[in-house]
């Protein structure tokens, strides 16, 4: 089974699918314990009812048939098949209309489905999924990617009712970038990672709240995690096998860039901080200049614990031409 | 899921496992085949699939190998195979004899006449090959090249055409940090005598992976072409790697290119960092704030 999950790690991420049914064809005894454990790229239905789309994974699955969160009926139609309780099933459904809003919020689209089930310990548990295609042809609005998906899966144990709750999140996230242009051919980039966090919450904050709260600090990093630590590294290893003339170092390059594009030739800037430049950065055509301090976001450089909501790049929302749906009541969260 | 258990025969376990095998990443191939052995539990099917899988990984990955008795290093490729596992090296005129599932070199033989190209390509062979080996050894930390002849290699003066291929192979490994990566790089390199012209065209690959906690790819291919004039075998040998060296420049700037646009630009199609309010996502909403506050108590009550 150790072997299973090694040959998961190794093959390419982009054929997840075809790496398990190959472990399920070989390892046909250790099908539930493979399939428990190795997420894939998910599924979407339409709900014959209202027209929906939903997402299929193993939580609303019974059989060959998948329940819907819409309609809460089962595609195909089943006859002795589980449902969550009328109160779970209540919160159900204001997970699934709250998550389809904070979906919107940062896919600017995707399909988003919540499924919550009754455990064994007098607690719920409750799976948050999302899946987007940002290609071009899908809901990608900026046009840049031939092919992407994004899909993220949530799992969130909650433990029975207390003033501190306990919730056990377990995100994992699968993606799939490719652009692809004339200039610098094909660009192909895959991954998944999954982390855990455990929290204990205020009941009296509301689950959904908490849940999503978690949700939402999880997904960032994740995000964030796979650009700046994941890509990061694979950028790292290209510049190590074949260095450029000028310094290939993530760091230099980033910030480097960004300023120096912006400055007139008799300018230049030479240290925001120790950390964003190496001394070896090499200004070849200008001299170095006077000090001052640069502020700007962070950028993609590969550091850990990142602040989340760190201030703003300006250039970033210049060109926005997103309108969401109005939120009702927008409160800053600290 | 099915229900019932299909016993796979033989051959698709073997088709199987040479596709877990062609599809390792660089420098993975031997971990690969040790999960593999585990899972497939039949060292006979195994050894049938690594057998035809490894040559086709190998020469695809254009692995390194060295040479016992101080000749250097070979590659294994496509364009210097003689038999299945005799590979020649042009530098030294060598045919290394390999095993492809261990990844060794067993044992050397020098080539024969016939399988070496005349004298006059020879020539241009040869400085390019010089030409080459300054250009890798100064852009490639870890890389290895050899010149073939491909095509025309019997030619003996002026009027043929003929055709030579620049193979380059780096790779770095660094299984304890979780990191692999390699590029390829293949060069066409069309003489053409009539119209005193070389086509080159050229097919780089470059391929990273970083797997600690997690499992990500990077797969990056681009072709190009160009072309300059047929001269004298050192002048064509220069002017050959120089635009090899300004294309493979111009396509790591791009790479590079890319991964800087991903954070701002190309992966705000997938997710973007934070909604277009540039706040956190109100969970508090009052009218949800109040519905869940009530399910709350009544699951906590109706214990």
């Amino acid at each position: 089974m150790e072997a299973a999950l090694g040959l998961m790690r190794r093959m390419p991420p982009r054929h997840s699918e075809t790496t398990l049914s190959a472990l399920l064809s070989l390892l046909p005894g250790h099908s539930s314990d493979l399939l428990s454990q190795v997420d894939l790229p998910l599924q979407v239905s339409s709900d014959v009812v209202s027209g929906q789309k939903f997402i299929l994974c193993e939580y609303n699955r019974d059989a060959d048939s998948y329940r819907s969160p819409w309609s809460n009926k089962y595609h195909p139609p089943l006859e002795d098949a589980p449902y969550p309780s009328s109160k779970l099933r209540q919160l159900e459904i204001e997970a699934n209309d709250i998550f389809t809003v904070y979906c919107d919020q940062y896919y600017e689209g995707g399909i988003s489905s919540v499924y919550m089930w009754e455990d064994d310990n007098e607690g719920f548990v409750a799976c948050f999924l999302v899946k987007k295609d940002g290609s071009k042809t899908g809901q990608g609005r900026r046009g840049y990617l031939e092919e992407g998906t994004w899909d993220a899966i949530h799992v969130i144990e909650v433990g029975p009712d207390e003033e501190m709750t306990r919730y056990c999140l377990t995100s994992t996230v699968m993606l799939s970038l490719t652009t692809d242009d004339v200039s610098s051919g094909t660009f192909s980039l895959s991954g998944s990672i999954r982390r855990q966090m455990n929290m204990n919450l205020p009941v009296a904050d509301g689950h959904l709240s908490n849940m999503g709260k978690m949700i939402e600090e999880l997904e960032g990093k994740l995000r964030n995690s796979l650009d700046q630590v994941y890509f990061g590294k694979t950028r790292e290893m290209v510049c190590t096998l074949r260095p450029s003339n000028e310094d290939c170092e993530p760091n230099t390059l980033n910030a480097f860039d960004l300023w120096y594009s912006a400055l007139d030739d008799e300018v230049s800037i030479v240290e925001a901080d120790a950390s964003t430049f190496s001394s070896s950065s090499s200004l070849s055509s200008s001299d170095y200049y006077d000090l001052y301090k640069l502020y700007k976001k962070c950028g993609p450089n590969p550091k850990n614990g990142e602040q989340y909501g760190a201030p703003f790049k300006e250039e970033e929302w210049a060109d926005e031409e997103y309108t969401s749906k109005p939120v009702d009541a927008i409160t800053p969260i600290e | 899921m099915a229900e019932q258990e299909t016993e796979l025969s033989d051959k698709q376990k073997k088709e199987i496992a040479k596709w877990f095998l062609l599809n390792a990443p660089a420098g993975e191939i031997q971990y690969v085949a040790k999960d593999l052995k585990s899972v497939l539990n039949d060292d006979d099917v195994y050894d049938e699939a690594a057998s035809e899988a490894f040559p086709v990984y190998n020469k695809s990955h254009m692995i390194c190998l060295e040479m016992p008795g101080r000749f250097g290093d070979v590659l294994v490729t496509l364009y210097g195979e003689l038999r299945d596992n005799e590979y020649l090296d042009p530098k030294t005129a060598q045919v290394a004899i390999v095993d492809h599932v261990k990844q060794v070199c067993t044992e050397v033989r020098p080539a024969t006449d016939e399988e070496l190209p005349s004298p006059y390509i020879e020539e241009y062979r040869c400085a390019l090959e010089a030409e080459m080996l300054k250009y890798v050894g100064e852009a490639y930390p870890k890389g290895s090249c050899s010149v073939y002849c491909v095509n025309g290699k019997d030619a003996e003066g002026p009027g043929s055409d003929f055709e030579l291929v620049v193979v380059i192979s780096a790779a770095r490994l660094s299984p304890q940090n979780f990191c692999n990566g390699s590029w390829r790089s293949i060069w066409n390199i069309e003489f053409v005598d009539d119209v005193q012209v070389l086509e080159l065209k050229g097919k780089l690959q470059v391929g990273a992976h970083y797997f600690e906690e997690g499992n990500v790819q990077l797969d990056a291919k681009h072709e190009c072409r160009d072309s300059t004039i047929f001269q004298s075998p050192d002048d064509s040998a220069i002017a050959i790697a120089s635009v090899i060296r300004h294309h493979e420049t111009e396509y790591l700037a791009s790479l590079e290119a890319s991964y800087l646009n991903l954070p701002d630009t190309t992966f705000k199609d997938l997710r973007r960092k934070l909604p277009v309010t540039r706040t956190l996502f109100p969970w508090h909403s009052t009218s949800q704030f109040s519905l869940t506050r009530e399910i709350a108590k009544e699951l906590g009550i109706g214990k």
